[in-house]
C-alpha cells in the first residue's frame, strides 16, 4: 500500500516554488477517494484497479506519445468534501491535470463545481474531471460541464435497464420500492415509480419509502413490511451495511422474490450475503466477468488477481475508463491541454475488453455501453468475489442502455 | 393484526439487546458516575472476539468465552485507566471514554479490516421456528429472548439475594462505610466495570449475527444506548429495563408505520401545492414516520431532559 | 484539568495595556501577514485556511470546555447552522445582486450561530456536567439528521453550494484566487480570537470560569450560574458561525459532513489536544491537527489509530494537552535552570521517540503483513525497503521499540530528580 507514490503535503508546504517546475515525464493522474476510514476499503480497491489498469493497458505497452508513462496517484479525501477540495488543490499544485473520482455523489457535486470554478479562475492549471462512478443524474444534466466525463451509466439509465427487466417478467405484479432518505435514494425511488407506470402500468407499487442513511440498526421491521405488503419483487439503491441489512433481514424473513440493487456485490458484501442471497440479489452494472467474454478480458482479470489476490476485478469502468483517456491522449497528440484531451474524449467511440461498445455522448458527458443484470450465484461463476466462490452471472443484457436518453444538459465549451 | 404481533416480538427482541447494553451502563453510572462512552465498544468487541473464536472451534464456545475476555479487558481499562483519570474528574472521565471509544473503533479496523466480517448464526438454530402471516420467525430470535431475560434474572438474584449483591448495592450509596467495613471498594468497582462490560460483550456476540459485525457498529448502536439511560433515569435498573423496551417497540412500529406528515397538514388545513419545489415545506409534505424512525429516540430524550430532568425512574439529580 | 486552569487564570485584571500583552497580538498579525511570502502554493494556502478555521472554531468551542466546563458533543451544529446560512446569503447575493462585501459575512454567518444557540441554550444550560453533555449529544444528533431530511434549508447530501466572487469588490478585489481569501480568513481569525479573549477577561468570562469550578459558591457571590453559562454559550455559538461562515467563504460549498457528529467529536479532540486550560491551547490543538490530518493521513492508512492513542495518551498522563505541557516549563524558565533539564530531557525523550519510531514500525509492519495483497510482501518505512513477510523486520522493530523504552524507562528518573530541582529555587532544600 505504501508503495503508492503519495508527495505529501509536506512537499507541497516545502517546495511550493516548485509546483508545476516537475514537467513531469509522466503523465499524472490523481485519484481522489477514500483510502482511511469506513469507505477506505472501496477506495483503495479502487485506486489498485486504476493503477493495474495504467501499467497494463499503458505503460506495458511503451507509454502515450511515445513513451510518457501514465501514473494514478492516490489522494485520501477521508469522504468528506472539504477534504476533497483540499486535496484537489494540492494534486493541481503538483502538477495534476486528471481529477478521477467516484464514491459519493456528493463528493462528485463538490469536485465538479470547484472544477468548474478553478478552470475559470485559472486557465493555467485547467484539469479535467474523470468520474468512474458518482451516479447522481445531475451530474450530468443540470450540473454539467465541460471538464465533467462520467464513465459508469447514470441511475435514471440503471433504472431504464432495471424496468425493462422488470416489465419483461410476468411473475412480477407488486413492487416495492426502499432506499436511504438522500438524494441517490430519491432519484431511485423517482426513477423507479416513472418507469414502471410508463412500461407495466399494471404493475402495483405497494410500497415507496425511505429510511434514515447508516441509521438503521435492524432492518427486520421493513423486511416485515416488505412481506406483509406481498411484494414480489423489491428495488432498492441501498449500498454498504446498509444493502447487507436489508438483503439480510429479507430473506431471513422468508421473502424469496427478487431484490433488484445498484450495489449489492464485492467488498466483503458478497462473501457476507454467500448462500443466503443466492436467487435473491440481482443487480444491475456494466461489466461483464461472468462468464468471461473473452481471452484477453480473462488474461487481464488472471493477472490481476496474481498481483491482488484478495481483490476484485468490480468495477470494469475503470478499465474502461483508462482506455479512453489513454486514446484521447493519443488522439490529442499533448497530455498537457486539456482541452485538447477533453474535445478528443468527446463524442470518442471504442471497443471494450469487457465485450462491449463505448461511446461518450458529446452533449452530455455520458458514457453509453451495455448494461447488464447480474445474478448473485455460485453456479458457473470464472471469477468470483472475495475469494466467497460467490459472484455475479450475466442474467440478460441491454445494449448501449440509454443511447437516446434525454438530457437537459447545456454545455459552455471553452 | 399479524403485524401488531411481529412487531411485538420484533420489538422485544431489539428493546432486550439494548436492555443488555444499558443494565451494564447504567449499573457502571451508577456506582463510579461515570457514563462510559465506550461501552458500545465493547459490544462490538465481543462481536469480533466470538467472530474469530467461531474461525476455530464455532459459536457456541464463543458465546462463553468472549464475553470473558471482554469482561476483562473492561476490568483492565477500569483499573489502569478510568481509575487514573478519577482524579481529574467527572468530565475528562468522559472525554476519556469517548477517546477509549474512537480507539477501540480504530484497533478493530487495524485487526479485521474496514469490511463487514462474515459472523453468521449458528447452523443449530438457522431456521424458522414459526410463521404468522408469511412472517418467519427465526430461532435465532427467540434464542436471543431467552438468554437476554435469563441474563436480566440473573442479575436481578446476584443483586438482590446474594452476598456479593448486598455489598455493591451498600458501595452505591455509602462507599466510605462499604470500605470501613473492610470491603476493597475499588475491588468492587473493577468487578462491576468487568461485569457490565462482560454483559455488553454477550450482547455482542448474539446481535454480531443479526444485525452485521463490522467497524461502525458500535457508533450505530452506542448513542441510542445512552439514550436509553438517560430516558429510563441515570442509575436505575428498572428505569434501563422500561426505556430499553420503550424504544424497541418505539423504533419498530415507526419502521412498519405509514403515517405521512401530509396528513398532518392537510388535517390543519394546508392544500398540498401542484409543483412542490415552489414549498418552502416541501420536506414536510413528503416526510414520513419510518423516515425518522430511528431519530425518535433523540427526540424522546430531549424532551424527558427539558421536562423530567432525572429521566423516567431516575430518583436522583446527575 | 482544573489544577492547570487555575494557573492560566491570569490573576491581573485587564486595566492597563503593557506591552507583554500587546506582543503577542503583533506578533500573530506579522506572522499571519508574512506566511504566504514562505508558502506560496495554493495548495498551502488552503492548508493554512483549513487550521485558521479550525483555530476559530476550536477557540470558541474552548470557550465552553476550558472557560465554562461544558462538556458538548454537538457543537459542529452552530457552525454548520451559520456556515450554511451564509451559503444562502451567497447565493441571495448572486441572485439579485445585493450590495453586500463578501468580508462581512462572517458576521451574519455569527448572527446566525448566535441566534440557534440562544434558542437551544435557553434549555440546554440550565444544567451543567453530564445532562449538559447529553443534551448536546441528543440535540446534535437530531439536528444532525434533520439536514438530510430538510433539503429546503441544508441541501441535502450534496449540501448548498454558492459563488464567493459574486459580491461586491472590495478594493478592487473579487476574491478570485486563494491568496486574497486568505487576507480575509486571516483577518476574521485575528479578530474574533482577540474578542474571544477580551470576553474572557469580561466579568461574565471570569464567573464563566467560577461557575466551572464551583457553581454553588459563585451563586453566592449573587450570580446565576445558569446565566452566566447561558451567555459563555451564546457567545460560542457566535463564533462558532463565523468559524462556518469563514467555511463558507473558502470552499464555497457547506455539506452535512460540516454539522455530524464526526466534526463535533474533532474539535472536542482537538481542543483537548491543545489544552483547554489555556487561551492559546485550542491554537495549538488546531495547528497540531491540521498538520497531523494533512500530512500524516499521505504516509500511512493508519493515521487515526495513531490519533486515537495520542488523545488517549493526552487525557491519561496530559490532562493539560501541549499548552500544558509547554506552560509547566515557565517557572523553570523564570527560575533561570532550563539548563538544569537538557541533558535529562535528551536522555529520556530520544530513547522515548526511538521507542514510539520502533512501536509504529511493528504497527505498519503488522498492518501491512495483515491487509497488503498476498504476493506484495514488499514495504518501505523510514526509506528502507524490506519484505514484511520476513519475521526479522518485526524483530528489529520490537527490539527498537523495547529498548527504547528501557533506556527511556531507566533515565526517566533522572529527569524527575531534575525537574524537582529545576523547580526549586536557590537557597531553598529539595
Amino acid at each position: 500500500m505504501l508503495k503508492i507514490t503519495r508527495f505529501g503535503v509536506a512537499a507541497a508546504l516545502a517546495l511550493s516554488v516548485s509546483a508545476t517546475a516537475a514537467l513531469a515525464q509522466d503523465i499524472k493522474a490523481a485519484f481522489i477517494d477514500p483510502l482511511s476510514g469506513p469507505f477506505a476499503a472501496t477506495g483503495s480497491n479502487g485506486l489498485h484497479q486504476f493503477q493495474f489498469a495504467a501499467d497494463r493497458l499503458v505503460n506495458e505497452k511503451g507509454g502515450l506519445l511515445g513513451g510518457r508513462k501514465l501514473v494514478v496517484d492516490g489522494f485520501d479525501n477521508k469522504t468528506s468534501p472539504q477534504e476533497s477540495l483540499i486535496q484537489l488543490q494540492v494534486a493541481i499544485d503538483q502538477g495534476y491535470r486528471y481529477i478521477i473520482q467516484g464514491n459519493s455523489s456528493g463528493v462528485a457535486n463538490a469536485l465538479t463545481e470547484a472544477i468548474e470554478k478553478h478552470n475559470k479562475r485559472n486557465p493555467d492549471s485547467r484539469v479535467l474531471f474523470l468520474n468512474y462512478s458518482a451516479v447522481d443524474p445531475a451530474l450530468t444534466n443540470d450540473k454539467c460541464n465541460f471538464w465533467h466525463f462520467r464513465f459508469d451509466a447514470n441511475a435514471d439509465i440503471k433504472m431504464d435497464v432495471l424496468t425493462d427487466v422488470i416489465a419483461g417478467n410476468k411473475d412480477i405484479h407488486k413492487v416495492y420500492i426502499i432506499g436511504q432518505d438522500y438524494s441517490f435514494g430519491k432519484a431511485v425511488s423517482a426513477a423507479a415509480n416513472a418507469m414502471l407506470k410508463a412500461k407495466r402500468p399494471d404493475i402495483e407499487i405497494v410500497g415507496d419509502e425511505l429510511h434514515p442513511i447508516g441509521k438503521v440498526k435492524d432492518f427486520t421491521p421493513y423486511a416485515r413490511k416488505i412481506t406483509a405488503a406481498g411484494a414480489d419483487a423489491v428495488i432498492t439503491g441501498n449500498w454498504g451495511a446498509d444493502m447487507l441489512g436489508l438483503g439480510k433481514a429479507l430473506v431471513a424473513n422468508g421473502y424469496t422474490g427478487p431484490v433488484y440493487t445498484y450495489y449489492a456485490a464485492g467488498s466483503g458484501i458478497t462473501a457476507a450475503f454467500g448462500e443466503a442471497g443466492k436467487g435473491v440479489i440481482r443487480l444491475v452494472s456494466e461489466g461483464q466477468t461472468n462468464p468471461p467474454v473473452s481471452d484477453v478480458a480473462s488474461a487481464y482479470y488472471d493477472a490481476y488477481k496474481a498481483k491482488y489476490a484478495d481483490g476484485n476485478v468490480d468495477q470494469t469502468r475503470i478499465t474502461n475508463t483508462i482506455a479512453m483517456l489513454a486514446a484521447a491522449i493519443e488522439k490529442a497528440g499533448t497530455a498537457d491541454d486539456v482541452v485538447a484531451v477533453g474535445k478528443a474524449l468527446e463524442g470518442m467511440e471504442l471497443d471494450s475488453i469487457w465485450g462491449t461498445k463505448l461511446f461518450m455522448r458529446p452533449q452530455d458527458h455520458q458514457l453509453i455501453q451495455n448494461m447488464h443484470i447480474l445474478q448473485h450465484t455460485n453456479e458457473g461463476v470464472t471469477y468470483d468475489y472475495d475469494n466467497s466462490g460467490f459472484g455475479v452471472v450475466v442474467e440478460s443484457t441491454v445494449e448501449m442502455a440509454g443511447m437516446d436518453s434525454p438530457t437537459t444538459c447545456k454545455m459552455d465549451r471553452p | 393484526m399479524d403485524l401488531v404481533v411481529i412487531n411485538l416480538i420484533d420489538g422485544l427482541v431489539t428493546g432486550l439487546l439494548l436492555f443488555m447494553l444499558s443494565s451494564g451502563l447504567t449499573l457502571i453510572f451508577s456506582m463510579m458516575g461515570v457514563l462510559n462512552f465506550a461501552h458500545a465498544s465493547f459490544y462490538m468487541l465481543g462481536a469480533y472476539f466470538a467472530y474469530q473464536i467461531s474461525l476455530y472451534v464455532g459459536f457456541w464456545p464463543g458465546l462463553l468465552i468472549a464475553p470473558l475476555i471482554v469482561g476483562v479487558l473492561g476490568a483492565l481499562v477500569e483499573r489502569y485507566g478510568l481509575r487514573r483519570v478519577h482524579q481529574y474528574g467527572h468530565v475528562p472521565e468522559l472525554i476519556f471514554t469517548f477517546g477509549l471509544a474512537l480507539l477501540i473503533e480504530e484497533v478493530v479496523q487495524f485487526i479485521w479490516g474496514k469490511n463487514i466480517v462474515p459472523f453468521d448464526e449458528p447452523e443449530l438454530l438457522n431456521f424458522a421456528l414459526f410463521s404468522i402471516g408469511g412472517n418467519a420467525i427465526p430461532a435465532y430470535k427467540v434464542f436471543m429472548i431467552f438468554i437476554s431475560i435469563g441474563i436480566f434474572l440473573a442479575l436481578l438474584y446476584v443483586l438482590t439475594r446474594t452476598r456479593v449483591g448486598m455489598v455493591i448495592q451498600a458501595a452505591l450509596s455509602y462507599p466510605r462505610t462499604v470500605e470501613a467495613l473492610g470491603h476493597n471498594v475499588p475491588l468492587v468497582f473493577m468487578g462491576v466495570f468487568g461485569v457490565g462490560t462482560a454483559l455488553a460483550g454477550v450482547a455482542g456476540v448474539i446481535a454480531g449475527p443479526v444485525l452485521g459485525t463490522f467497524p461502525g457498529m458500535a457508533f450505530l448502536l452506542g448513542s441510542i444506548v445512552f439514550v436509553t439511560i438517560v430516558i429510563g433515569g441515570l442509575g436505575s435498573l428498572w428505569g434501563a429495563l422500561v426505556a430499553s423496551l420503550l424504544i424497541g417497540w418505539l423504533t419498530t412500529f415507526a419502521a412498519t408505520s405509514t403515517f405521512e406528515f401530509a396528513s398532518l397538514l392537510t388535517a390543519i388545513g394546508l392544500e398540498r401545492p401542484e409543483d412542490l419545489s415552489e414549498s418552502y415545506i416541501r420536506d414536510l409534505w413528503t416526510l414520513s414516520l419510518p423516515q425518522i424512525g430511528p431519530i425518535l429516540p433523540y427526540i424522546l430524550m430531549v424532551l424527558i431532559l427539558v421536562f423530567r430532568p432525572f429521566g423516567l425512574f431516575g430518583k436522583r439529580d446527575v | 484539568m482544573t489544577d492547570t486552569t487555575h494557573k492560566s487564570a491570569v490573576s491581573t485584571p485587564a486595566s492597563r495595556l503593557t506591552l507583554g500583552q500587546v506582543a503577542p497580538w503583533l506578533f500573530a498579525i506579522a506572522f499571519l501577514v508574512l506566511l504566504p511570502f514562505v508558502f506560496k502554493s495554493n495548495a498551502a494556502l488552503t492548508i493554512m485556511n483549513q487550521m485558521m478555521i479550525t483555530i476559530v472554531f476550536a477557540l470558541a468551542y474552548n470557550m465552553l470546555l476550558g472557560q465554562g466546563g461544558m462538556l458538548s458533543f454537538g457543537h459542529a451544529v452552530y457552525l454548520g447552522f451559520g456556515g450554511f446560512m451564509c451559503m444562502h446569503i451567497m447565493n441571495a447575493v448572486e441572485d439579485n445582486g445585493l450590495p453586500l462585501p463578501l468580508p462581512l459575512l462572517p458576521i451574519f454567518g455569527g448572527l446566525f450561530g448566535l441566534g440557534l444557540a440562544t434558542i437551544i441554550g435557553s434549555f440546554s444550560t440550565r444544567r451543567a456536567g453530564t445532562v449538559f453533555a447529553m443534551i448536546s449529544l441528543g440535540i446534535g444528533e437530531l439536528i444532525a439528521a434533520c439536514t438530510v431530511i430538510i433539503v429546503v434549508l441544508f441541501g441535502g447530501e450534496e449540501g448548498i453550494s454558492g459563488d464567493r466572487t459574486y459580491g461586491l469588490p472590495v478594493f478592487g478585489y473579487e476574491f478570485l484566487q486563494q491568496i486574497e481569501v486568505y487576507y480575509v480568513l486571516g483577518f476574521w481569525t485575528v479578530l474574533s480570537a482577540l474578542l474571544m479573549y477580551l470576553f474572557s477577561r469580561t466579568p461574565v468570562g471570569r464567573m464563566a470560569n467560577a461557575v466551572r469550578d464551583n457553581p454553588e459558591r459563585a451563586e453566592f457571590l449573587g450570580y446565576s450560574a445558569r446565566w452566566v453559562r447561558f451567555y459563555s454559550f451564546c457567545a460560542s455559538g457566535f463564533f462558532a458561525g463565523v468559524a462556518g461562515a469563514m467555511v463558507a467563504i473558502n470552499y464555497e460549498i457547506l455539506t452535512e459532513q460540516s454539522m455530524s457528529a464526526t466534526q463535533s467529536g474533532v474539535i472536542l479532540l482537538v481542543a483537548f489536544l491543545g489544552g483547554v486550560g489555556f487561551f492559546f491551547g485550542p491554537i495549538i490543538g488546531a495547528i497540531v491537527f491540521t498538520l497531523l490530518q494533512s500530512v500524516l493521513s499521505l504516509y500511512t492508512e493508519i493515521w487515526q489509530l495513531y490519533l486515537g492513542a495520542l488523545f488517549l495518551a493526552t487525557v491519561m498522563f496530559f490532562p493539560g494537552g501541549l499548552a500544558g505541557v509547554l506552560m509547566m516549563h515557565v517557572p523553570v524558565a523564570r527560575l533561570g535552570k532550563f539548563g538544569l533539564l537538557v541533558m535529562p530531557y535528551i536522555k529520556t525523550l530520544l530513547p522515548a521517540l526511538v521507542s514510539v519510531i520502533g512501536v509504529s514500525a511493528l504497527m505498519e509492519i503488522i498492518f501491512h503483513y495483515r491487509h497488503a495483497p498476498p504476493g506484495d510482501e514488499e514495504m518501505t518505512l523510514f526509506w528502507v525497503t524490506f519484505d514484511s513477510h520476513n519475521l526479522l523486520a518485526m524483530l528489529i522493530a520490537f527490539v527498537v521499540a523495547a529498548a527504547g523504552f528501557w533506556v527511556a524507562k531507566r533515565n526517566s528518573g533522572e529527569l524527575r530528580n531534575a525537574w524537582h530541582a529545576a523547580n526549586t529555587p536557590d537557597g531553598g532544600r529539595a
